[in-house]
C-alpha cells in the first residue's frame, strides 16, 4: 500500500502517539541521544491503546471502518485473490452495463468461480463511474445473466456485497428496481450451483439482497448487514439523522450480531484496524474462507444445495405462536 | 363459520376499539361513521353508500384505503383464516422513541389485528385460492418476521394443495424494529415463491395503496401477473428519499399505478370493483390451460372460530 492510511476520528489518539514515536526517532537520530527506552515504552503503550480500542468498537465506529474510503473494494480483492486469472464479463444485453455491479470469472485453487459484486470506487472519479456501489435495475439484471451463465457451466458463485443500497433514482423506479431485486432473490433461490456471499463492507437493505441469497453468508469482522442505513432509520424513527449512532446500536447490524442471530455463518478476521491496513491479508483470509465454504458444499447435489439454501432462510424469523383467544384483550 | 359470521365477529371487535382509537391516526374508513368526506373531491358521502361502492367515491372514483378484513369481505364468498395466532416478538429488544413492544401493543389495540397481514384460503366463485391481504393500519403494513412467516406458510400450503396464490400488498416496506430479521423475510418469501414457480402454480400479485420498499422488492413484484389497484402508489424508494438524492422535484404522477403501467411494470390497473372478477377469471384461465387440479379444502366448519 503506497497510500497513507487516513485515520478515522476515533483513531486520532493513536495517530498522535505514533506521531510522537516518529518524532522521537527523528530526534534521536538528529541529536544522537538515545531515546530507545522512551520509544519502546511509548510503543507498548500505543499497542495497548490500540488493542483496547479495536476490541471495543461501537457499531457506529465499525460503520466508519466499513465505509472507509480506502477499504479494499471488489476489484482490488479479486485481483489480490488471483492476480492473473480475473476475466470481467460485462453488460445486461438489454442496453446497459451498470458499473455499480461487476462480474467475472477467477480461478481459485478449487477451480473457476463466478464472482459478482457491488463495486465502490477509489476516489471521486472512480466512485462516479461505479455510482458509489449503488446499482440500478440493469446491474441486477447483469448479475442475473451471470448467475445463469454460472449455472450453465456448473461454476460455483461468489457474491461480494458492499453497497449503501440500490440507487434511489427516477430511472430505477421506471425500470423496476424492486422487480429486479425480487427476481434475483427468486432466481438465486433456484440456482443449481453453490453460492457463497461475503459481505465485505456495507450490506444495506434490498440492494444487498439482490446479490445476497446464498448457501453460506460470511462477513468481514467490521462489515455490517442492515435493513436500512442507520441514518435513514434515525430520520424516520427519531425524526433526525443525528441519531444515526443510536440507530446503528439499536438495529444490531454488526457481523457479531448477525452471527449470533444465525444469519451469518462465519466471520472473517480483519487485520487490526480494518482491512485497509493490510488488503492482501484480508483478501487472503476471504479466499481461505470461501474455499473452505465451497469444499463443504462440494458433496451436495444440486437438489441438496437448493434445500440447504431454502432451509437457511426458512428458519430466520422471531415470532410467538400462541392461541389468539387467550391473548386477545 | 360462514364468512358473514366471521366478519360479524371481527366487526364487533373493531367497533368496540374505535372509541379508543379516535385520538390516534385513523384508517380512512374510521374517520366518520355516518358521513365520510372524500379526500379527493371533498364531497360528503353517506358512509353506507360508500361501503356499497367498495369504499370508492361514487363522485370522483377516489379509492379509500381499506383494511384486510374489509378487503377479504369484498373479495371472497368464503374464507378460512390461517395462522391467525402468530404474534410478533422483539428479537432486537428495539427501542427508538418508544419500545417496539409498546408499538406492537398499540397497533393491536388500534386495529384489532395481531399483525400486518391476514392469510387464509378463500373462495371466489368457483375458484379456491391461497390469499394474503396486508393491512396498512398495523404499523404501516411493515413486513417483520410474522408477515414473512405467514406468507411463507401460505405459499407452502398452496404448494401442498396446488392452489393459486394471490397476495394483496400494502406496505411501507420492511419493519425496521426487527432489523435484519425483517430484511431476510424478503428472501424467505421469495424462496417460497421460487418453489411455487417450479411447481407451475399461478401467483397473482395485487399492489394496493401504498406498496414500497422490501415488499416491492420481494413478493410484491414476483407475480406471474401483477395487478395495480387504481390510485395506488407503488415504488421501491420513497418519493422523499429520491427527491433528496437527485435534488429535484418529481412529477405529480410519479410512482402511481398508471405511471407504472406506462413503464411496463404492471399488467393492468383495475378499479376496485373489477379486482375480484378479474382474479376469478385469470385463475380459471390458468387452471384450464395448465391442467393443475387443486386439492380443495373444505372451508365451512373450520377452525376460524378458534382463531377469532
Amino acid at each position: 500500500m503506497s497510500d497513507k492510511i487516513l485515520p478515522l476520528d476515533f483513531e486520532k489518539p493513536i495517530m498522535a502517539m505514533e506521531e510522537k514515536i516518529e518524532e522521537l526517532m527523528r530526534l534521536s537520530q538528529e541529536s544522537k541521544i538515545d531515546f530507545t527506552e522512551e520509544i519502546d515504552k511509548l510503543r507498548i503503550q500505543a499497542e495497548e491503546v490500540k488493542g483496547k480500542l479495536y476490541q471495543r468498537l461501537t457499531p457506529a465506529q465499525k460503520l466508519q471502518i466499513a465505509r472507509h474510503p480506502q477499504r479494499p473494494n471488489l476489484l482490488e480483492t479479486v485481483k489480490a485473490m488471483s492476480p492473473n486469472t480475473w476475466v470481467e464479463l460485462r453488460g445486461d444485453r438489454a442496453g446497459t452495463d451498470d458499473r455499480a455491479i461487476i462480474g467475472g470469472i477467477i480461478e481459485l485453487a478449487s477451480g473457476p468461480v463466478m464472482v459478482i459484486g457491488t463495486q465502490k470506487g477509489r476516489g471521486m472519479k472512480e466512485n462516479l463511474t461505479h455510482n458509489f456501489g449503488m446499482a440500478n435495475p440493469e446491474g441486477y439484471r447483469k448479475a442475473l445473466r451471470l448467475f445463469q451463465h454460472a449455472e450453465k457451466f456448473k461454476m460455483p458463485v461468489l457474491t461480494v456485497v458492499d453497497t449503501p443500497g440500490a440507487y434511489p433514482g427516477i430511472a430505477g423506479e421506471q425500470h423496476g428496481i424492486g422487480q429486479a431485486i425480487a427476481l434475483n432473490i427468486r432466481e438465486m433461490a433456484r440456482l443449481r450451483v453453490p453460492i457463497i456471499s461475503v459481505v465485505t463492507g456495507e450490506g444495506a437493505s434490498g440492494g444487498a439482497l439482490g446479490i445476497g441469497v446464498a448457501n453460506r453468508i460470511y462477513m468481514l469482522e467490521h462489515a455490517l448487514y442492515t435493513v436500512i442505513s442507520p441514518e435513514g432509520c434515525a430520520s424516520i424513527l427519531w425524526r433526525s439523522a443525528e441519531y444515526a449512532s443510536r440507530a446503528a446500536e439499536a438495529l444490531k447490524i454488526t457481523a457479531q450480531d448477525l452471527l449470533r442471530f444465525g444469519i451469518a455463518d462465519g466471520i472473517i478476521d480483519e487485520p487490526q484496524g480494518g482491512a485497509h491496513h493490510d488488503p492482501l491479508f484480508a483478501a487472503q483470509r476471504i479466499m481461505e474462507t470461501v474455499e473452505r465454504g465451497f469444499s463443504e458444499l462440494k458433496g451436495l447435489s444440486a437438489d441438496q444445495l437448493l434445500d440447504d439454501r431454502y432451509a437457511k432462510f426458512r428458519k430466520i424469523g422471531a415470532f410467538q405462536e400462541a392461541k389468539a383467544a387467550a391473548l386477545s384483550s | 363459520m360462514s364468512l358473514r359470521d366471521w366478519f360479524a365477529s371481527k366487526r364487533d371487535k373493531s367497533t368496540k376499539l374505535d372509541v379508543a382509537a379516535m385520538n390516534t391516526r385513523l384508517t380512512d374508513e374510521e374517520i366518520c361513521k355516518l358521513w365520510t368526506q372524500c379526500f379527493n373531491c371533498q364531497e360528503n358521502l353517506p358512509t353506507k353508500e360508500l361501503e356499497k361502492s367498495l369504499m370508492v367515491c361514487p363522485q370522483c372514483g377516489y379509492h379509500f384505503r381499506i383494511g384486510a378484513h374489509k378487503r377479504i369481505m369484498q373479495l371472497c364468498d368464503d374464507f378460512m383464516e390461517l395462522d391467525a395466532d402468530l404474534l410478533p416478538a422483539d428479537p432486537l429488544e428495539f427501542t427508538d422513541t418508544e419500545p417496539y413492544v409498546k408499538r406492537q401493543k398499540d397497533a393491536r389495540k388500534k386495529t384489532g389485528l395481531n399483525e400486518a397481514v391476514v392469510c387464509g384460503i378463500g373462495q371466489i366463485g368457483q375458484e379456491q385460492l391461497a390469499l394474503a391481504v396486508m393491512d396498512f393500519t398495523y404499523l404501516g403494513g411493515s413486513m417483520g418476521s410474522v408477515v414473512g412467516e405467514k406468507i411463507t406458510r401460505l405459499i407452502e400450503k398452496a404448494l401442498e394443495h396446488k392452489l393459486p396464490v394471490v397476495i394483496f400488498s400494502s406496505s411501507g416496506g420492511a419493519r425496521m424494529q426487527e432489523g435484519t430479521f425483517s430484511l431476510m423475510q424478503m428472501v424467505k418469501t421469495g424462496a417460497a415463491l421460487a418453489r411455487l414457480h417450479e411447481a407451475g402454480l399461478l401467483y397473482i400479485s395485487v399492489l394496493t395503496e401504498p406498496t414500497f420498499g422490501g415488499v416491492t422488492a420481494s413478493f410484491g413484484t414476483l407475480g406471474d401477473i401483477t395487478i395495480a389497484e387504481e390510485g395506488a402508489r407503488i415504488g421501491f424508494a420513497g418519493r422523499r428519499v429520491i427527491e433528496q438524492t437527485i435534488r429535484q422535484k418529481l412529477p405529480a404522477d410519479f410512482q402511481t399505478a398508471t405511471y407504472l403501467l406506462n413503464y411496463g411494470q404492471v399488467d393492468m390497473v383495475l378499479p376496485r370493483g373489477e379486482v375480484s372478477g378479474t382474479l376469478a377469471s385469470l385463475i380459471r384461465l390458468h387452471r384450464l390451460s395448465s391442467g393443475v387440479k387443486p386439492v380443495e379444502l373444505a372451508l365451512a366448519g373450520t377452525s376460524v372460530q378458534d382463531a377469532v
